[in-house]
């Protein structure tokens, strides 16, 4: 459906979450992009969620970003920019604190906002697809805000990532 | 489908056509009967039923309502025995007590009777040609018999017959005869509780009914969903779909034997409709991009749904007979959870154009979008009642998650259940329950299906094999 093997999509997700949980200990910097590995592959998809950041965060309800966000969508497009073989996926999520349809929808509009924040910034809309997921797809499972403040999330998913 | 007939054995009971209709009982007259025992049990047992009322005058006799006000404490169910149906053969005995436990538990399960338990019985059976000793049945405080007999047909189906006894008054109340396929027997004694159930409360029943549901399973950020059906009462329940796909939200249709539903089957999620009994699986429409919260129109001939338009989600209605499609709303918001009134001239939606969801209504054109909700917090999920009275919904508000019902103007809000998180009310088809789902929270937590009296009263949990969500309620079976 997205285009990844199910070996890559595992891994991806695994490094993901690894980050996830990672960052979400330094409460005001979860869009970071972490520790920054060195010994990654330039141009591989393990550099854009390591070293880029694969993800922003959003607030309850909303669709805005923030600062934060904006300077990781930043430095993505900066990657995707340089490594032009890559297309992706737009992934809009909610978190479960809301109705399923209407996540479905808030999920969209997270994506679409940040599809169009990447296009401003010079990124060709005919790389990218959107799909929201709403509520349906959460990385982190607890059922306090440490871990909605995850799941309400655009993640950028290469779709030809080979690693 | 199921080869079930019926006859009028005795009276207020017409026939049950193999092709056609509903399974229809015929009313005239019958509601003031209703209203006459239900007065004279009130008089007799001013205990039992001080808190049921029925609508007087005659415009309403035809929505004779068991009226069940929570302001007035508890309600007392009415006490009911029912005796095994009697055979000669032992299938034919088998048979007999296992229609007698399911129509047990339809009833019991509805809130609204309290069948009395066997052991007290003072007779064991009842000749069914005959009149029951309704002395042996006062001692025991029962109000209401039913008894009944099995015959097998030489051709092999059950003649199923059963009678239904007002024990104060010594009469006879109900009757009918059903022939069946022996398979069928689940399906007659629902059809049979049905038909107690409208009898004695004055309204039309909900056990000869489905329920489509998300059966949920996997850990939680990897879920596996399926396309699951089952009876009202968890029975015979089997899947519709694989689980390689993502499905969410599937609805009934009011007129056939399909549901609507969205799935991430093709990577795009996308509205379809699935044939129950064909297995046929169909797009519902060739729209340009993401496709969701599908639901029909009361004559099944349209489908109702959101589609998503870069940052916004507007509601679409789909003609089924030509593939027509009518724009609905237009707003820079997300539009969504369409619901028709019973009457298909209104319908009732979630927006966020005023800030967060709240529930409008606006014509089935689009026209003159009204906001209903007003209280605080968020509403969502509102679905219209089939008797047209109450739109029921999803409310948010301080970090919990409630289902209530309001009238279709906004008024008389009020909360049925409340907690971490409830979620997706669903109508049973005579709209005194409703069904929906509820989540026990977690890493290891997940959806479990729930049903509530429209009253706040027989909160119940329906069981299911794994983690459930979305539950849709059907018709009554045709």
């Amino acid at each position: 459906m997205l285009g990844l093997s199910n070996g890559a999509r595992v891994a991806r997700i695994a490094i993901a979450i690894a980050l996830a949980l990672t960052v979400a200990a330094c409460s005001q910097n979860r869009n970071g992009p972490g520790a920054g590995a060195t010994n990654v592959v330039p141009g591989s998809a393990q550099e854009f969620v390591v070293n880029v950041g694969d993800r922003v965060f959003f607030t309850t309800d909303s669709s805005q970003l923030t600062d934060v966000s904006k300077a990781t969508l930043q430095r993505q497009a900066q990657w995707l920019l340089q490594y032009p073989r890559y297309t992706f996926t737009m992934e809009g999520h909610a978190d479960e604190r809301g109705t399923r349809e209407y996540n479905i929808a808030l999920g969209a509009r997270r994506a679409a906002v940040t599809r169009d924040y990447l296009i401003s910034l010079g990124i060709p809309a005919n790389r990218m697809r959107t799909v929201s997921y709403g509520k349906e797809r959460p990385v982190a499972v607890c059922d306090n805000a440490s871990c909605w403040n995850q799941n309400r999330r655009a993640v950028t998913v290469l779709d030809n990532a080979t690693n | 489908m199921v080869d079930l007939t019926g006859e009028c054995a005795l009276m207020a009971v017409s026939k049950i056509g193999r092709t056609g209709g509903m399974h229809m009982i015929t009313r005239a007259g019958s509601g003031r009967l209703v209203r006459a025992l239900t007065r004279r049990l009130a008089a007799g047992l001013a205990a039992m039923l001080v808190a049921i009322a029925v609508l007087a005058g005659g415009a309403h006799q035809a929505h004779a309502v068991l009226e069940v006000d929570v302001t007035r404490g508890v309600v007392q169910p009415l006490p009911v025995a029912l005796v095994d149906f009697s055979g000669v053969q032992p299938d034919e005995v088998k048979v007999g007590q296992d229609i007698v436990q399911v129509i047990t538990a339809d009833l019991r399960n509805s809130g609204l009777f309290a069948p009395i338990d066997p052991a007290a019985f003072i007779e064991r059976a009842i000749d069914f040609e005959g009149q029951p000793q309704f002395a042996n049945w006062k001692v025991i405080n029962a109000q209401a018999l039913v008894n009944g007999r099995i015959t097998r047909q030489p051709d092999g189906r059950l003649q199923v017959e059963f009678r239904l006894w007002d024990v104060t008054a010594g009469q006879h109340m109900t009757g009918s005869k059903y022939f069946t396929a022996p398979a069928n027997w689940r399906r007659v004694a629902h059809i049979i509780a049905d038909a107690i159930y409208e009898r004695l409360t004055g309204e039309s029943g909900y056990f000869d009914t489905r329920v489509v549901f998300v059966e949920e399973s996997g850990p939680k950020d990897k879920r596996v969903k399926r396309l699951a059906i089952m009876d009202q009462d968890g029975a015979n329940l089997r899947y519709l779909s694989s689980g390689r796909d993502l499905v969410l939200t599937p609805r009934f249709s009011p007129t056939s034997q399909e549901i609507t539903y969205m799935s991430y089957a093709t990577g795009t999620p996308q509205v379809y409709l699935f044939n129950i009994e064909t297995g046929q699986t169909e797009l519902v429409g060739a729209f340009q991009g993401m496709t969701f919260a599908p639901r029909f129109s009361p004559d099944g001939q349209r489908i109702i749904m959101s589609l998503q338009q870069d940052g916004n989600a507007n509601i679409y209605a789909m003609d089924l007979r030509n593939g027509r499609t009518m724009r609905l709303t237009n707003t820079p918001a997300i539009d969504t959870s369409p619901s028709y009134a019973p009457d298909g001239r209104r319908i009732v939606f979630t927006s966020d154009r005023s800030g967060v969801e709240q529930i409008y209504v606006m014509g089935a054109d689009g026209s003159n979008p009204q906001r209903i909700s007003f209280g605080e917090g968020k509403y969502s999920t509102p679905v219209w009642s089939p008797r047209g009275d109450y739109i029921a919904f999803t409310k948010q508000a301080g970090g919990r998650f409630a289902i209530g019902v309001m009238r279709p103007d906004g008024s008389g809000e009020r909360i049925l259940t409340e907690g971490y998180h409830n979620e997706g009310p669903t109508w049973a088809p005579n709209g005194r329950v409703l069904m929906f789902f509820r989540d026990v929270p977690g890493a290891g937590g997940g959806s479990q299906l729930w049903s509530v009296d429209i009253t706040g009263y027989n909160e119940r949990r329906l069981q299911t094999p794994a983690w459930a969500s979305d539950p849709a309620w059907s018709p009554l079976i045709k």
